[in-house]
């Protein structure tokens, strides 16, 4: 019985970590932007076919399709930024909603179009493969190496934000937009590069999700729903709360997925809808 | 809003005014009768607008009017798809109870679920009606015996309307059955938008405080509306089951909820008439453009998505009626 709740526990964190990826740089842009930015997935998406491309086709080592697959979502998310969404940071909430989602239902449709609708899948060198075993239970390597990174990364996110110039000026431009452009801080350019690490967080989130969950056309809906519980739940703008917020929804997927499959995603919802209703901002969420 | 300073007198008159039938009004709903003559091979498609237009009516009373956003509106579709259908399946298949019975089902619903949605705004209130449709989905899903899970309802055997129109292969009935619930409501939600308390739904939809601050008890009116649209949305989906005779997951699913806006904000949202226009474009873009190929008609609608957005906010009528503005004052 331990056994098998270190290995739901184990599984579900990864499984988190792999949500908290994914949402990190929604939560990020929605709290410091207040763009309710439901493309985020897709960004993601571009992230996993880019990663499935250059591995299946092009032959590079996985280790060298992770950071391309985070700088050709940066770039993407970049370009949308400049194009369409700074048209819509003074829009309502949902406006911002409709173009994203229709910027979602081209980006599934080109997906369709250019890989066709099959899974794709990857194969990640050796040295991640396989598991280890304690007792009678087996703890893949695969996952270890994705809490892993998103620990390093979570901690760099931080110590970006909090003790780097970038960092003091994106949260100037947050508190007080008007003040921040008055000090000469380039506010514009602070929002620009916020959202392009924002995408492109989610590049290599989607990169890295194919091994676990693979991949698909309809990749950037699935997960969307995902990403915003995580982002709602964990509060806008807050690290932490993503953070804590992707672990208990992981773990509870898995949990829900082993002790109670019958009642399939009910009890994650539930859970969603409690806490929200308790908190509205979320479990750390400032407004 | 017309004149910040009229008083009890002139709002009355205002409103007599918006109740007024416009010639344009009567002639679209003359038009809703021309596929008998013109295209007698699309009545099935024709119910099947009129039925998206409810539903786009009914969310455009609590979005449009209301400014509630909902991610969840399909719950209250599904639900009273699965009432018509369980009573039809379980023996009762007379329509028109059926319908009924199923307003008044998800209009209970959506009563007791008001109480929790309005204590919401902003992105909390996004993913609550989110996930509560979703529960809702997941539920039905695992309650095989009751739903018929993934397979679908089935048995669904209607009694024909009035016991002497059955509904037949081609849609006749099911038309013309769709196209009066559709004009009977709209009747209803035309005359409750242009009464005070369609005034006030629009207060709290521009500036909730201040609505407060007139002595206005925002909830209440919220709750109210709230439960109307569940209403309607239920009879929306009571007449796709009665009209299909089956009924899917797929009327509780994310997507349908997803499909009801953008049809609403295509349209124009707020403006009654918004819905209604953006279902018929939507459904037979989807008509047309799935027969080309099916797999790549979500790449139009998103683009016509996004332009909508960026150059014409408020939908094709928000649109229409800035051109007409820029004519007459030309003119003037």
């Amino acid at each position: 019985m331990t056994g098998a709740v270190a290995g739901v526990l184990y599984d579900g964190f990864a499984y988190g970590m792999l949500l908290f990826l994914l949402s990190v740089g929604l939560s990020v842009t929605l709290g410091t932007m207040n763009f309710v930015n439901l493309a985020h997935g897709s960004f993601a998406m571009v992230g996993g076919y880019v990663a499935v491309t250059l591995m299946n086709r092009l032959n590079w080592p996985f280790l060298a399709a992770l950071p391309a697959a985070f700088v050709s979502a940066a770039l993407i998310s970049m370009v949308l930024e400049r194009v369409l969404f700074r048209r819509f940071y003074r829009a309502s909430d949902l406006d911002q909603c409709l173009l994203t989602i229709g910027i979602v239902f081209v980006s599934i449709a080109s997906a369709a179009y250019l890989f066709g609708t099959q899974q794709e899948a990857v194969r990640i060198p050796d040295w991640l493969a396989g598991s280890y075993v304690v007792g009678a239970q087996t703890f893949g390597i695969y996952r270890l190496f994705l809490i892993v990174v998103a620990l390093a990364l979570a901690a760099l996110l931080v110590g970006a934000l909090e003790f780097t110039r970038f960092g003091a000026k994106v949260r100037a431009a947050v508190d007080n937009q008007r003040m921040a452009r008055g000090l000469g801080v380039d506010v514009d350019r602070a929002f620009a590069l916020t959202f392009a690490l924002g995408g492109g967080l989610a590049g290599l989130g989607g990169a890295l999700a194919i091994e676990l969950v693979g991949l698909d056309h309809n990749f950037a809906f699935t997960y969307l729903i995902y990403v915003l519980i995580v982002v709602s739940v964990g509060g806008l703008g807050s690290i932490g709360g993503s953070f804590v917020a992707a672990a208990l929804l992981g773990v509870s997927t898995v949990a829900g997925e082993y002790w109670a499959p019958q009642t399939g995603s009910f009890l994650i919802y539930f859970i969603m809808v409690a806490i929200l209703a308790a908190r509205p901002s979320g479990l750390f969420g400032k407004r | 809003m017309a004149g910040a300073a009229v008083g009890a007198q002139d709002l009355q008159a205002w409103l007599a005014t918006r109740t007024r039938w416009r010639a344009v009004e009567i002639a679209f709903w003359l038009a809703c009768l021309t596929p008998y003559v013109l295209a007698p091979d699309y009545l099935q498609l024709a119910s099947q607008i009129a039925i998206a237009a409810l539903f786009a009516l009914s969310l455009d009373l609590v979005l449009g009017y209301a400014g509630l956003i909902s991610l969840g509106h399909a719950a209250f579709f599904g639900l009273g798809a699965y009432t018509a259908g369980l009573l039809a399946a379980n023996g009762w298949g007379e329509p028109l109870s059926g319908l009924a019975a199923a307003a008044v089902f998800t209009g209970a619903c959506g009563f007791l679920v008001s109480f929790v949605v309005v204590r919401f705004r902003g992105l909390a209130l996004i993913m609550i009606t989110l996930g509560l449709a979703q529960m809702l989905e997941s539920a039905a899903n695992s309650a095989n015996w009751l739903t018929g899970g993934a397979d679908g309802l089935q048995g669904v055997a209607m009694q024909p309307l009035f016991g002497a129109f059955s509904f037949d292969l081609w849609g006749r009935t099911a038309y013309a059955y769709s196209l009066a619930v559709l004009f009977l409501v709209f009747l209803l939600v035309r005359r409750i938008t242009n009464s005070p308390f369609g005034l006030s739904l629009r207060g709290i939809r521009e500036n909730e405080s201040r609505m407060t601050a007139l002595g206005a008890s925002n909830r209440a009116h919220l709750r109210k509306a709230f439960t109307l649209a569940a209403a309607i949305a239920g009879m929306a989906g009571a007449l796709l089951t009665q009209t299909t005779q089956t009924a899917s997951l797929q009327t509780l699913g994310f997507q349908k909820s997803a499909d009801v806006l953008v049809m609403l904000v295509l349209g124009g949202a707020g403006r009654l008439y918004g819905g209604l226009l953006g279902a018929l474009v939507y459904m037979i873009a989807r008509d047309q453009f799935s027969d080309v190929d099916p797999q790549y008609w979500y790449f139009w609608i998103g683009l016509l998505l996004i332009a909508v957005m960026t150059f014409l906010p408020g939908g094709i009528l928000g649109g229409l009626s800035r051109l007409l503005e820029r004519r007459r004052s030309r003119a003037k």
